[in-house]
């Protein structure tokens, strides 16, 4: 069987699986559940001056038949007083002493992030999270993403913390920024053992178009919240791809955003992350989706005959490159595999009216399209939309043309194959 | 050991009723499951598998774990995919049946994930550490398989003893084709013994060619998971003509050798339970033109399910209700030519001036089977009732050592309660040795 362990700027866990800095993890008592179905660490939701939060706070955003395939919320910090939030660490980190619990920790002024790095450290934290990212009401009080988007003053908050603290540190970013490397790079600087990434996104989810109000609606108000859920994946695995690959950037990756099973922890795992933290998909199913995140992992390394996650960590990082360095001649077209082929024609319209009119009616009765190879760009739109697996093949073509990037092309004038589809 | 299931059977020509689902299907049929909580489905199912679970792991392609998830909790998952009545159990409790929507296929779903593991040769279980202590099991059915696997797993020599030649029970013998073949059975019973340390005695018929006394000496603890006897009769004139058969006697002759319908066209069943449902769904597949259903109660009142009765509706069964067999004739030929019935009141009584016949060149019984209680009746301790061998919730009858499940403790159920109840009863039986009661 393959090694789970992991070891994330080390903070050891006997999984990758933590659950993040959430209401899935806002008490002793529910960690504590957690790490029962199998979690192998925890991110406890962020400690600072608690709060009060307002009534409503979710949203969620459905698509046809599937619920919340993304989601939003204007919820705050702890609302939980620190003395009972660092007493039922200690009692967790008692009773689950191989699991990890990360503390996540949210404050203002240097006394107080020395004051509670201590109190934290005392209860018996296995690391920090500082948590730059919150979107929503803490920034307005010069808090959470306030503090992310600033790479000076991300900087100086974690030398702080790293200055205080004897464990671990990891810098929670923000994506609300143009570019994600700065800001790693302010955490690095800052001397933090590592990053997690992604926090939420600024979103309004939708808007009450009886009422006129934005939702979650708190009476006739509402404000941004933060996005999360299945939907924000692409973005968090580009932000976590693009620190990874940066060669100056060096610190480890804890990855979240849109984790709902095992194959999304692997994608952020083979783009960098030597953790992964979950929520969304815990607050919707609950702590038991664990089982089978833990099973799928285990039967993928197997299958691909992979000892540790080591084996896996950063494995698709080097085939992310700029678009100046893809192969202008590599060439695929679609084929339809005729016995699977349903008939519905959606690759024919969607050809027709979304990309290169290569897509025609089946002939003799017969609904199979037909597609025209000499028009068809490779784009993958039909395969897209094909409802069945398997039926559209996009197939390599050897065209005869050597390879050729478009920064070969301009620098050593590289032949590249007639372009196609561009009647 | 058994002797293998031989090629040329008339079940071979049966046709799967609920066909396997591909890759896609069970994928898009997976990912329509609610992922309920204290789901219905789990509670319904006798075993208690945690349905929900086995099914997110299906959409997540982990099918490893979805089938160990099944394993975990019944043994004989892979059979139970296809004979379990969902309808009434799991499916049958599904939520989307409040929302009148089609509920999870969860029987299919279940038989895709454990073909596939079977396909695979996934192995989920090693035998525990040795103990030192034995257990007899009585027949090598259901119940025995599910209780035997259990006790390995926690480290008791078994050994199952069957009069018979086959392993499987019922789940060989009696199962409707097109749900199961008995191939399949054999396969299973194959596959949960290759945990190891179960031996097999079979052509043994405890009672007779080894004493109660012999066996409870040779062993620390008894299961019994006999079943239950031949098909009953009915007491009327004409039985022992030679076209009229037992029903179960005669699936089991199709399942495991050859039956030769040539000439009959006209086929009587007796009875309203799902044996009855079966002999007349199997007649029908085998080529007889002409197949009813009698029964001396009202449709509603058949204890027969509901759904396997639409069925055979729909694959064109007649029924005879409120109507009862009370002589078979022979014609001039000495052969069955019909029955003389009479019609039953709603209180199952027979009604004055009704008497009548139906034409039939053959009938087949299946109004019960008999109860094998007294085997054991005499053993002190063990107490009968209505011939089943009475037992507590953990299959634990009046005798210390002594346990038992399935049909011969609970009168003839599914396959399903048979796998449950030999496995509590090997929960109960390592309580028992380990606890030096």
């Amino acid at each position: 069987m393959p090694d789970l362990r992991a070891n994330c700027a080390g903070i050891k866990s006997p999984n990758p699986f933590w659950l993040a800095s959430a209401p899935p993890a806002n008490s002793g008592d529910q960690i504590m559940r957690a790490f029962d179905h199998g979690w192998g660490g925890a991110v406890w939701k962020t400690l600072g001056t608690p709060i009060q939060n307002v009534s409503s706070r979710f949203g969620a955003v459905n698509h046809k038949n599937s619920r919340a395939i993304g989601f939003n919320n204007i919820e705050l910090i702890t609302d939980r007083p620190l003395d009972v939030n660092f007493k039922e660490i200690y009692e967790v980190k008692k009773r689950y002493p191989d699991h990890a619990i990360i503390v996540s920790l949210m404050v203002e002024t240097k006394e107080e992030w020395k004051d509670i790095i201590k109190r934290s450290i005392d209860a018996g934290a296995d690391g920090l999270e500082l948590n730059f990212g919150c979107p929503h009401g803490m920034c307005e009080r010069g808090m959470g993403s306030a503090v992310g988007q600033e790479p000076k003053i991300n900087e100086e908050i974690t030398s702080w913390a790293v200055e205080y603290s004897s464990v671990p540190v990891l810098v929670k970013l923000t994506p609300n920024v143009s570019d994600i490397l700065p800001h790693g790079m302010a955490a690095q600087a800052g001397g933090a053992h590592g990053v997690s990434l992604i926090n939420t996104i600024k979103s309004i989810i939708g808007v009450d178009i009886d009422r006129f109000v934005l939702e979650p609606r708190v009476d006739s108000l509402s404000t941004n919240g933060g996005y999360c859920g299945k939907a924000v994946k692409p973005i968090a695995l580009h932000m976590t791809a693009a620190l990874a690959r940066d060669p100056n950037f060096n610190i480890p990756i804890s990855g979240i955003g849109g984790i709902c099973d095992w194959r999304d922890a692997v994608e952020f795992m083979l783009l960098g992350s030597s953790s992964v933290q979950v929520c969304t998909e815990v607050m919707l199913r609950g702590y038991r989706i664990v089982e089978d995140m833990i099973e799928g992992l285990e039967m993928y390394m197997r299958e691909k005959g992979m000892e540790t996650l080591d084996d896996l960590v950063g494995r698709a990082v080097p085939s992310f490159s700029e678009w100046g360095n893809l192969d202008m001649n590599y060439e695929t077209v679609a084929r339809i595999n005729p016995k699977l082929c349903i008939g519905c024609y959606d690759c024919m319209v969607a050809c027709h009216d979304g990309a290169h009119q290569c897509i025609f009616p089946g002939e003799d009765g017969v609904r199979v399209p037909i597609i025209d190879e000499s028009e068809c760009v490779g784009c993958n739109l039909c395969q897209i939309v094909c409802p069945v697996p398997d039926c559209i093949e996009m197939v390599e073509v050897d065209n005869g043309f050597a390879t050729a990037s478009w920064n070969e092309h301009v620098n050593d004038g590289a032949t590249l194959r007639p372009k196609k589809g561009a009647h | 050991m058994a002797s293998p299931i031989k090629p040329d059977r008339s079940e071979a020509t049966f046709e799967d009723y609920k066909p396997a689902m591909s890759e896609h299907a069970a994928v898009l049929e997976a990912n329509r499951c609610l992922y309920c909580e204290d789901a219905p489905c789990t509670i319904a199912c006798p075993t208690g598998i945690d349905i929900a679970q086995f099914i997110r792991k299906i959409a997540t392609g982990n099918i490893y774990g979805s089938a160990k998830t099944i394993f975990s909790d019944n043994i004989l998952g892979m059979s139970c995919a296809r004979v379990c009545p969902v309808e009434v159990l799991c499916a049958g409790s599904c939520v989307y049946n409040e929302l009148h929507e089609e509920p999870i296929a969860i029987g299919k779903l279940q038989r895709y994930a454990t073909d596939i593991a079977y396909q695979k040769g996934w192995r989920y279980f090693e035998a525990g550490e040795d103990t030192g202590k034995s257990v007899a099991l009585v027949g090598a059915g259901p119940a025995s398989l599910a209780c035997a696997h259990e006790l390995r797993v926690r480290g008791h020599a078994c050994t199952i003893y069957d009069k018979r030649d086959v392993v499987g029970g019922l789940n060989t013998t009696g199962v409707a084709p097109y749900k199961m073949k008995a191939d399949r059975s054999a396969e299973e019973a194959e596959w949960v013994l290759e945990i190891g340390g179960i031996d097999i005695e079979t052509g043994v018929e405890v009672g007779k060619d080894l004493t109660w006394d012999e066996l409870e000496e040779k062993h620390d603890a008894v299961f019994l998971g006999f079943g239950l006897g031949p098909d009953s009769s009915m007491r009327v004139d004409g039985e022992d003509l030679d076209g009229v058969v037992g029903a179960v006697d005669f699936i089991e002759q199709f399942k495991l050798g050859t039956v030769d319908l040539d000439g009959v066209s006209n086929a009587l069943v007796i009875g309203g339970g799902n044996t009855a449902l079966d002999v007349v769904r199997e007649l029908v597949r085998l080529g007889v033109e002409d197949v009813a259903l009698v029964y001396r109660g009202t449709e509603e009142k058949m204890s027969g399910y509901v759904h396997e009765w639409a069925a055979g509706k729909v694959e064109g069964v007649r029924a005879h209700f409120q109507t009862q067999p009370v002589a078979f004739l022979a014609g001039d030929d000495g052969k069955l030519r019909a029955a003389r019935c009479v019609k039953y009141d709603a209180n199952k009584k027979p009604v004055p001036g009704t008497e009548h016949e139906i034409a039939a060149d053959r009938v087949y019984l299946a109004i019960g089977q008999g109860k094998l209680g007294e085997l054991v009746g005499d053993l002190d301790g063990v107490e009968l009732e209505w011939g089943c061998v009475v037992v507590d919730e953990n299959g634990a009858t009046g005798r210390p050592g002594m346990y038992a499940g399935g049909d011969c403790a609970n009168g003839g159920k599914e396959v399903v309660n048979a796998a449950a109840e030999g496995k509590a009863a090997a929960i109960a039986i390592d309580a028992y040795l380990m606890g030096g009661e």
